[in-house]
């Protein structure tokens, strides 16, 4: 290995980089993008706008709506005079929720009987509907249950206990904040897809241009080349993972938990997958189309296999299997078991090992086809 | 080193599948000597370059250039030889002195080395002026300039330049026969394809390849005397065009060709001028002239073509 030919080339590579403008901002301004979406982006449905028909009109009905409004969940935007106006807003789309309060909801309640309250969701949207369907069942209970306890003190019985008191606790991340599960995502996400393309493009638009040729006349070695062309690469993926995480910290208050040096050295780690795989899609492809088509067809179905959006744990058996071969998933469980729950290489060897082995697979049959393809 | 032996390819050959690029081709290149390849395109000069700088693997046969076996030990005879292939491609985006910059790096030049010998071509090469100026922006004569100072920087003891000349204007073109020739004269051996038969002139020798064959090889004066040569005929006369349609068939003759207000005929040998003569008389046509002459380069390899293609 002449390092001095591997310095030749990164600087060349350092050079023609950040000479392309247009390629620098896409590549900087990219991970930005992304986490700022992902981090206000949020499955947490708030705020649904609510139309409601209130036959009853009192008191007690005012009050349960208010339980509704309080919970941030509901929004009372229409009020309706017919289930026929309920079921229109729906059906047109301005609310996503419907409470319709019977003309007896009070009477009932007095009368110590259970009142039938009707809350419709629309559940186009399944992941929304259920959680609005949940909240508005614990709204019901616990307005059930004060009222309970409202009357039995006024007739001079002491309140019973609740049977079972559940103290639920969310570990790692006790504000279930979306962004904490998210940002870890965007951040192997990004690295994936940066300099898998990055690699890629740098290889197969030289070898379209014919410079590629030039290259191979001068005593240089593919190794040497190769290296020299992923060096620089490894500086701009870690100029994002920098960026990623400083806006974490300072724009979503994400703390990270765990070694921020741990965390780059899985990056490093990973780099062998991902400029590996740019590389080995270079020597498969013909064209730059060809190769872009190619990086898609890679990229997508790891990203849906990883646990980035759909936890691997609720997978079909088989798909659970696939996803084991995707080394974005084992760059997830780390990247998230370092930033969220700050666990360190005693929880994380298993993964990191399998990165390793992955990133080295990878690598080598990418070089030696490299190898093949330039003589 | 004059009389030494720098290239020395022995039955190469290179296929493409079935097709047979370079058919077992032998010859040999001496110290210092600028040795002309000529041929129509596809006729297999860019691959024989392409093996000689241990680029691509020979299909068969062997060549050693400075002494280093191409096929075994491609990196020695890339390190003391310099390629300018015929793309002569550029990064559009790099400028001129981080071109030089890259190839001395690669050819093993740092530090103060590399600055001396940047400075020194960029002088030499006329774009020191430019030195700061994208490659992609270059007019087309300076970016065929540039190519060949990449390719000279690192004082190679071989050079293979791979038609150098093509799109430049005719004064740089002899701006670059100047280089050449100087380059001869310091010891360094210049391989050089071209299609400009006024510039194989140049050449001390001269190989002739077609359909992956060498089928003439000489020193410039040595193929226009050659008996393979043919004896070429100068006809001035005002009906030069019907001359042509005359004679062009005939079975003696091998080439005819309008050569500026005259016409240029190649016949097998002296005997047919004769009879070249009696086939313009039977159809009355008029001569002012009809002499034999030293061929033009483009007479013979005109002739050799027509002789070498199957009948």
């Amino acid at each position: 290995m002449n390092w001095n030919r591997v310095w030749t080339i990164a600087v060349k590579e350092y050079t023609q980089f950040f000479r392309d403008r247009r390629t620098v901002a896409a590549t900087m301004l990219l991970p930005l993008i992304q986490v700022v979406l992902y981090g206000y982006l949020s499955t947490d449905v708030r705020y649904q706008p609510t139309v409601v028909w209130d036959l009853s009109q009192t008191a007690e009905s005012r009050q349960l709506l208010r339980a509704f409004t309080n919970s941030e969940y509901f929004s009372i935007k229409y009020v309706a005079r017919s289930m026929n106006g309920v079921v229109r807003r729906i059906d047109g789309g301005q609310a996503l929720a419907g409470i319709v309060i019977p003309p007896n909801y009070a009477t009932l309640l007095h009368q110590k009987k259970i009142p039938k309250v009707m809350v419709a969701v629309d559940a186009s949207d399944a992941t929304a509907a259920r959680t609005a369907l949940s909240v508005a069942q614990a709204i019901g209970s616990s307005v059930t249950q004060r009222m309970q306890i409202k009357q039995l003190q006024m007739s001079g019985v002491p309140a019973p206990q609740v049977g079972v008191d559940i103290r639920a606790r969310a570990w790692y991340n006790p504000g279930l904040r979306q962004e904490l599960f998210l940002v870890p995502g965007v951040l192997a996400l990004v690295m994936q897809f940066t300099m898998t393309f990055l690699s890629m493009s740098t290889i197969v638009r030289e070898r379209e241009l014919g410079t590629l040729e030039q290259l191979i006349v001068s005593p240089i070695r593919s190794s040497e080349l190769l290296l020299g062309k992923m060096l620089p690469l490894m500086t701009i993926g870690y100029i994002n993972v920098t960026t990623i995480l400083l806006l974490a910290v300072f724009w979503f208050g994400v703390s990270i938990a765990g070694s921020v040096l741990l965390l780059y050295f899985t990056v490093l780690v990973f780099f062998f997958t991902t400029l590996g795989l740019g590389t080995l899609i270079s020597t498969i492809a013909k064209t730059y189309i060809q190769a872009v088509q190619l990086v898609q067809f890679f990229l997508l179905p790891s990203m849906l296999l990883s646990g980035f959006i759909f936890p691997v744990a609720a997978m079909p058996r088989v798909l659970q299997w696939f996803s084991y071969l995707v080394p974005l998933t084992y760059f997830l469980t780390i990247v998230r078991g370092i930033i969220v729950k700050g666990v360190g290489i005693g929880y994380l060897w298993p993964q990191i090992l399998l990165l390793m082995f992955f990133g080295f697979v990878v690598f080598a049959t990418a070089v030696l086809r490299f190898r093949k393809r330039i003589d | 080193m004059i009389g030494a032996t720098t290239v020395r390819a022995e039955s190469l050959t290179r296929k493409f599948g079935d097709f047979v690029a370079v058919d077992g081709i032998s010859f040999e290149i001496h110290a210092g000597e600028i040795w002309g390849f000529l041929g129509p395109n596809g006729a297999g000069k860019s691959t024989t370059i392409r093996m000689l700088c241990g680029v691509l693997q020979p299909s068969a046969g062997r060549a050693e250039v400075l002494g280093y076996d191409v096929a075994r030990d491609p990196e020695a005879v890339k390190t003391r030889s310099g390629y300018m292939s015929q793309g002569s491609t550029l990064w559009s985006d790099l400028t001129v002195e981080e071109h030089m910059r890259l190839y001395a790096g690669l050819f093993g030049m740092y530090g103060a080395h590399q600055r001396d010998a940047v400075e020194e071509w960029m002088e030499r090469i006329g774009l020191a002026q430019r030195r700061t100026q994208l490659a992609g922006s270059l007019p087309g004569g300076y970016r065929k300039r540039l190519a060949l100072a990449c390719t000279l920087l690192h004082r190679p003891q071989m050079v293979f330049l791979d038609e150098p000349t093509s799109g430049v204007d005719p004064l740089s073109r002899r701006e670059f026969w100047d280089l050449i020739v100087h380059l001869s004269e310091d010891g360094t051996t210049v391989m050089v394809t071209t299609h400009y038969l006024d510039e194989a002139e140049h050449c001390d020798r001269l190989a002739f390849i077609y359909g992956g064959r060498i089928i003439a090889l000489g020193a410039p004066a040595e193929l226009k005397r050659a008996p393979s040569a043919g004896v070429t005929v100068e006809i001035l006369s005002r009906e030069n065009l019907r001359i042509l349609d005359a004679v062009e068939d005939a079975p003696f003759v091998r080439s005819a060709s309008m050569y500026g207000s005259s016409l240029h005929v190649t016949v097998e040998r002296s005997d047919d001028v004769a009879r070249l003569q009696n086939t313009i008389d039977a159809r009355g046509l008029g001569v002012q002239r009809l002499a034999p002459i030293t061929p033009s380069l483009e007479d013979v390899f005109a002739g050799i073509v027509k002789a070498g293609r199957p009948a």
